[in-house]
């Protein structure tokens, strides 16, 4: 017996399209995946003390995608960003994330959070299971610790733990040189903070073994006065002291440590020092910080670099930060992934990211890489160097060498358990 | 918890000196903001949660004055009296409105408030942090006293807020206005019937309390990183030393705000970690064995 076909819509297709729509409800960024404008969603902070960073990376953002927009956009499709303040909040960060995806229809994200927010970000990122950049958290077990891991989320950022190898390398060489055996650290107390404070004393300690830290400093993020914590470290009479704060809790730790002539009592080493955000907004910069560099058009000295950030400049009317170059960075790679996928869909183009090469005026030798096996950014310019108070600012950087932070940071992971 | 260094802290003269001054620091800009909290809820009879805002505006006035001028003084100067111009307008306009309602629309004008001021501020300066930068004739060595380190700025500082709160104690207690103040505080009514204008004594406290914590602002200006909402944390613990004082209290004002100073200051080397939450424990205590605060009948 055969079965005609009545007309109308049959039980299987009224399933199928029931099945369809409730997918598409489920996850709004797949029905919309076809739009012919591709909409990238980024939670930063635009206000608060970190605004600064938080514009700097919408900037940089919107310059390269300007770029990519003008060449045809990702894969024929214009790049629009939908770009949200999260005020530095996480729960904020991860509401915003939400939303994004969501309600407005990204189908990507780039993430412009710091490590208090990121983590939020990321965990949104695992379960809706969109693709996603993180591009200013620097907490070294973002991407490291393989519980953190999701084969969606990438991170294009410079990492607390290579800094660390750099800077300790940097600063033992010094540490021995002038003989700095008592140091204090100073550092906001959370995940960027810890993470990169434990790795930098940890290497320090190696490769200055009778190196001893005697105060240790753990100001609250966005703490509006650091007296207590600078005459904490002044009565504890440190050689040399090590300090991750950045951005605006930076410039208020220089301006009064300045006060107490912090700085002609023993060595500093801010390694967030070397950014334009903070380079120029602290009026009277002590000569002599030394630093690791964030961004500073000088290096790497290529014509790429000092090109990019001058196109920078003559946009905004300032100088790019750390996190300006990151983010650019990331929507560099995305242009490249999708090229080589070629396609948008965000499982394909995570597929390609994964390893993937691109040329960078960032890179320490021209490129960057995304590196396969924990998804983050290898390969960028990393050194250190010490603080002018005028341009350049840091006129000597002391390159590190990447195939020492790759044996170092392999041995680290071991200890911690991560491989 | 670090009982050790406290103890060597103790002993050592150059400890006492760097880190009673720093609780000094600590303490007067925290008596500025805070006694111009109390003084309006003691005449007023309102929380004015807005009141961080008056500190920021102080610190943005004082840094726009000094990037124009060049003078301190007249930086210090524009953050006093800009801030009690916008909080007499402030009074006149909306709070004068709220008086004798309900203790939770007052807080929610106030809250309101603190995000319109610091939209405004963000509108006007922009979202990024600004460093005002020491004059220059505060960039001179700290001077060493017993051994301990003590910044010049830090003793103008203290100055400053001392001679407020003297000023401010003696013109309440002694002067007629202060007399019409207290007597307002304490029945606005029969001022009234006496013929004295209630609202303008209402406008000139609340321009005053302003005042007060605009100098905060702008006399903190030149340490501390300047940015849209940098008012909220400076009003919790303002709101602290208030309660551990007394609602309404100025010598309570003065004596919560040192202690809570002294308590960040010696906290932070022997409870590093719980350097915040002593702040809070200490409230909690003083308020379990004395809820009215330390100060709390003193009624300004």
């Amino acid at each position: 017996m055969t079965r005609t076909r009545k007309p109308g819509i049959s039980r299987r297709s009224t399933l199928a399209l029931m099945g369809a729509g409730a997918a598409s409800f489920a996850a709004p960024w797949v029905a919309r995946a076809q739009a012919k404008t591709i909409k990238i969603g980024m939670p930063t902070i635009l206000s608060g003390r970190v605004a600064q960073l938080g514009t700097s990376s919408r900037n940089a953002v919107l310059l390269e995608v300007e770029k990519v927009n003008a060449t045809g956009g990702l894969a024929g499709r214009q790049i629009e960003m939908v770009i949200r303040d999260s005020k530095g909040q996480p729960q904020e960060a991860a509401r915003i994330a939400r939303e994004l995806v969501n309600t407005d229809g990204c189908e990507m994200l780039l993430d412009g959070e710091a490590s208090s927010g990121s983590f939020a970000v990321h965990e949104v990122a695992r379960d809706l299971g969109v693709l996603c950049i993180h591009t200013c958290s620097e907490a070294s077990s973002l991407t490291a610790d393989p519980k953190q891991h999701i084969p969606n989320a990438f991170r294009c950022v410079r990492q607390g733990i290579h800094d660390s190898i750099v800077g300790a390398g940097y600063a033992a060489g010094i540490a021995k040189a002038k003989g700095l055996k008592k140091w204090a650290t100073c550092s906001p107390d959370y995940a960027y903070g810890r993470d990169t404070t434990g790795e930098f004393v940890l290497y320090l300690k190696k490769f200055a073994p009778d190196v001893e830290v005697i105060s240790e400093s753990w100001p609250k993020l966005f703490q509006p006065d650091y007296t207590e914590v600078v005459t904490k470290i002044l009565q504890a009479k440190p050689q040399a002291l090590y300090s991750c704060l950045w951005g605006g809790d930076l410039t208020s730790y220089i301006d009064q440590a300045n006060i107490y002539a912090m700085f002609t009592q023993m060595e500093v080493f801010a390694v967030n020092m070397a950014d334009y955000t903070a380079l120029t907004v602290v009026k009277n910069l002590p000569k002599g910080i030394h630093s690791g560099d964030r961004y500073i058009k000088t290096f790497p000295a290529t014509p790429e670099n000092a090109a990019w950030g001058d196109a920078y400049k003559a946009k905004y009317n300032e100088y790019p930060t750390n996190w300006s170059w990151q983010n650019a960075t990331a929507v560099m790679f995305l242009s490249e992934a999708v090229k080589k996928a070629n396609s948008t869909d965000g499982k394909k183009v995570a597929e390609v990211l994964a390893g993937l090469t691109i040329k960078c005026p960032f890179g320490a030798d021209g490129t960057v890489t995304m590196r396969a096996d924990d998804h983050t950014l290898v390969g960028y310019a990393i050194g250190w160097g010490t603080t002018i108070p005028q341009e350049p600012y840091v006129p000597e950087v002391k390159a590190g060498d990447w195939k020492a932070i790759f044996e170092l940071e392999a041995e680290w992971k071991k200890s911690k358990g991560y491989t | 918890m670090d009982l050790d260094a406290l103890a060597s802290c103790l002993a050592s003269p150059a400890c006492l000196v760097t880190q009673t001054t720093s609780g000094l620091i600590i303490g007067m800009l925290l008596f500025l903001v805070a006694v111009g909290l109390t003084l309006i809820f003691g005449v007023l009879k309102v929380v004015n949660f807005s009141h961080g805002a008056f500190y920021m505006f102080g610190a943005y006035f004082a840094m726009t004055a000094y990037q124009v001028t060049g003078s301190f003084a007249l930086a210090i100067l524009s953050g006093a009296v800009g801030t009690a111009l916008l909080g007499l307008i402030f009074e006149r306009v909306f709070m004068s409105r709220v008086y004798g309602r309900d203790v939770l629309m007052q807080l929610l004008v106030c809250y309101a408030f603190v995000l319109i001021f610091d939209d405004v501020v963000r509108m006007i300066w922009g979202p990024e942090f600004k460093s005002m930068g020491m004059p220059a004739a505060f960039q001179v060595p700290p001077l060493f006293i017993a051994g301990g380190v003590v910044p010049p700025y830090y003793l103008l500082l203290i100055g400053v807020a001392l001679a407020a709160a003297a000023l401010l104690g003696l013109g309440l207690a002694r002067s007629r206005i202060g007399k019409v103040i207290r007597a307002a505080a304490h029945n606005p009514g029969m001022v009234s019937a006496l013929g004295i204008n209630t609202g303008l004594i209402y406008g000139g406290v609340f321009a005053l309390g302003g005042m007060l914590a605009g100098l905060a602002g702008a006399l903190a200006a030149p340490v501390r990183s300047l940015t849209p909402g940098m008012g909220f944390s400076v009003l919790i613990e303002s709101f602290i030393v208030t309660v551990i004082g007394g609602m309404g209290s100025i010598l309570g004002a003065l004596i919560g705000a040192l202690l809570i100073g002294l308590i960040r200051s010696f906290g932070s080397l022997g409870f590093p970690l719980f350097t915040e939450g002593l702040m809070y424990l200490f409230m909690v205590i003083v308020l379990v064995s004395r809820p009215t605060g330390l100060f709390g009948k003193e009624v300004a």
